[in-house]
């Protein structure tokens, strides 16, 4: 399947939060000395009085925009999405979460999508980590519009929220007309044969995996599940009641994403066979993009062979 | 200017007060950290005394100088000050650690009138109070961040990236107090993790430095008076103090960490922290 554009969905949010600058006064800006990565740099020359550059020192990062919350601030504060979850989980959990705090925490570099630097700086257990803590909202955007919206409804949400973006370009599957609610997944395509629930970069292999079950006579419903807490319940039942047969797909560990969300709604609601696209408890290696799905087992075509398994259930 | 002197004797009443407060409550828990609590007494009382601007009818006040206690589990010295303010009946102090109740066992922002900010792992304090004094000063206000900062929580990396960071900012708005009282959970600082000197390590993050006997009401004002008045970096008063402070079997003794007295020691402890004045007598 070929797509026409693929733009890193960091780009998006770069852009976007110059957008929302001029409308928010309050928006504010915490960066961890890898601006031209996560594209804060863009807000850093718009608004360099309300950009603060923390330096290498995530921890802390996390703990002052939680105390400019306190004075009524936006914060986004900006970093890799293995740093921003796990080297400040303690901040994000006990003071950003547990407080209600008003911070954005806005990670770029999600999954495999840093391909070539390696594990120290692919996010593969984030989305676990951020769904397990309470009164946390986590959003995966799967294209550049999908990022533009979302980030937007974040920025205008109250309360804490993980936002994760892509490194590498990933297709755009959206129009800008396209719109987003926190909370509602969106149904992409529709078939009766098998779900394919997928979130984030992930969106783009379901698109293409349902083209090549569709040469085979194979109707797949997708599903865009761009936020993954709180989780489209209903969303999850109707298609796996329609359809009994469900693929979930994330660019993260099979333990605890959206494979885990997913089947916890489907065990307690109706109880259906599933197969979990992810990274099958192991660490992936540095790479190019593509080719770590393709060897993870991650691609269009080994989720088609996992449909395939789960059609003869 | 120098405050008089019965305006100090004022504050040494109060802290004593605050003092057989702390006693009471963790007694009545039967929970609680008395070592800590007792030795940022003085500075505690001096804050929220003497030199902060808050409102108990209105703990929200955007304009209110704040109070970070990154020292959570010394929260009974917080609660004590806070009700002796009036931002929640005295009354109320005996429900500390119980359920239901709105005092936690560390700090939380979303349950106590008048906690700033929540606390109680250690080594994030200062970084929270970063922070509050960037918000503070892009919205023009001229209050102040007050981070009460224990010996042991400086073994944390965070403190010091926070450190580089309020320096680095020019938080002269920010006035940080290290409660030295030498003792932590497993022992005395300079054998768990030596953090001397000290002084030298803040000197070297481009902070105003003043050192002081953390008991003495009169340098403890005179000093907090003289950082308000430190431009262009953060100040740090490294205030010397004895754990348990008050109560003669609770000093210097790190077995009082963190746990309570049982009848008989809490009545020696009030026997001995009677001189408190008399409008103590009725409720506790």
């Amino acid at each position: 399947m070929e797509w026409k554009e693929a733009i890193p969905t960091r780009y998006a949010y770069g852009e976007e939060l110059v957008v929302l600058g001029h409308e928010l006064p309050n928006l504010v800006v915490l960066e961890a000395d890898i601006s031209k990565s996560t594209q804060t740099y863009r807000f850093a020359k718009a608004f360099p009085e309300r950009f603060f550059q923390m330096g290498v020192a995530e921890s802390n990062m996390m703990m002052v925009a939680a105390g400019l919350a306190t004075t009524g601030k936006i914060p986004f504060a900006s970093t890799y999405a293995v740093f921003g979850t796990m080297r400040a989980c303690e901040q994000v959990r006990t003071f950003i979460a547990h407080t209600h705090l008003n911070v954005k925490i806005a990670c770029s570099h999600g999954g495999v999508t840093p391909g070539n630097d390696g594990v120290t700086h692919q996010a593969t257990e984030d989305l676990g980590i951020m769904r397990t803590i309470p009164r946390m909202t986590v959003i995966v955007p799967a294209d550049y519009y999908a990022t533009r919206k979302l980030v937007r409804a974040a920025a205008y949400y109250v309360g804490p929220v993980y936002l994760r973006f892509t490194r590498d370009p990933v297709p755009v599957i959206y129009s800008s007309e396209e719109e987003f609610v926190i909370g509602k997944g969106k149904l992409l395509r529709s078939g009766n044969d098998v779900s394919l629930i997928a979130i984030g970069d992930m969106v783009a292999i379901a698109l293409e995996t349902h083209e090549l079950l569709a040469q085979q006579g194979i109707h797949a419903e997708v599903i865009d599940i761009h936020t993954l807490k709180p989780i489209d319940r209903d969303l999850i039942v109707q298609t796996a009641r329609k359809t009994r047969r469900v693929v979930t797909l994330e660019d993260h560990q099979i333990h605890g994403g959206l494979g885990s969300a997913v089947a916890e709604v489907l065990g307690e609601e109706c109880p259906t066979p599933m197969r979990r696209i992810g990274l099958r408890d192991t660490f992936a290696e540095s790479g190019e993009y593509r080719l770590l799905l393709r060897k993870y087992g991650m691609d269009a075509t080994a989720v088609v062979t996992a449909v395939m398994k789960l059609m003869e259930c | 200017m120098s405050v008089s002197q019965e305006t100090i004797e004022h504050l040494e009443r109060q802290a004593r007060v605050i003092r057989r407060r702390i006693i009471h409550m963790i007694y009545a828990a039967q929970s609680g950290h008395p070592g800590g609590s007792l030795s940022a007494t003085d500075i505690v009382t001096a804050l929220y005394f003497h030199f902060m601007r808050v409102d108990p009818g209105n703990p929200q006040w955007p304009q209110r100088d704040r109070f970070i206690l990154s020292k959570g589990h010394a929260c009974p010295v917080w609660y004590a000050a806070l009700a002796e303010r009036g931002f929640f009946p005295i009354e109320e102090l005996v429900t500390l650690r119980q359920i239901n109740g709105r005092l936690q066992g560390h700090p939380d922002m979303e349950k106590t009138p008048g906690v700033d900010i929540s606390t109680g792992s250690l080594g994030h304090g200062l970084s929270a109070g970063v922070g509050m004094a960037l918000g503070l000063k892009m919205d023009g206000y001229d209050a102040r961040v007050y981070v009460v900062l224990g010996d042991g929580e400086l073994n944390e990396g965070e403190i010091w990236e926070a450190a580089m960071a309020a320096a680095k900012f020019q938080l002269d708005n920010l006035i940080a107090f290290v409660d030295y009282n030498n003792l932590q959970l497993d022992g005395w600082c300079s054998d768990v993790m030596p953090i001397e000197p000290l002084r030298d390590k803040w000197r070297a993050f481009n902070w105003e430095t003043f050192e002081i006997d953390g008991h003495s009401m009169r340098q403890i004002v005179d000093t907090i008076e003289a950082a308000q008045h430190v431009r262009g970096r953060p100040s740090v008063i490294i205030a010397h103090t004895i754990k348990g402070k008050g109560v003669s079997f609770m000093e210097n003794q790190c077995d009082w960490h963190g746990r309570a007295p049982n009848r008989e020691e809490y009545e020696q402890a009030m026997a001995e922290l009677k001189d408190a004045p008399a409008i103590l007598g009725q409720s506790i």
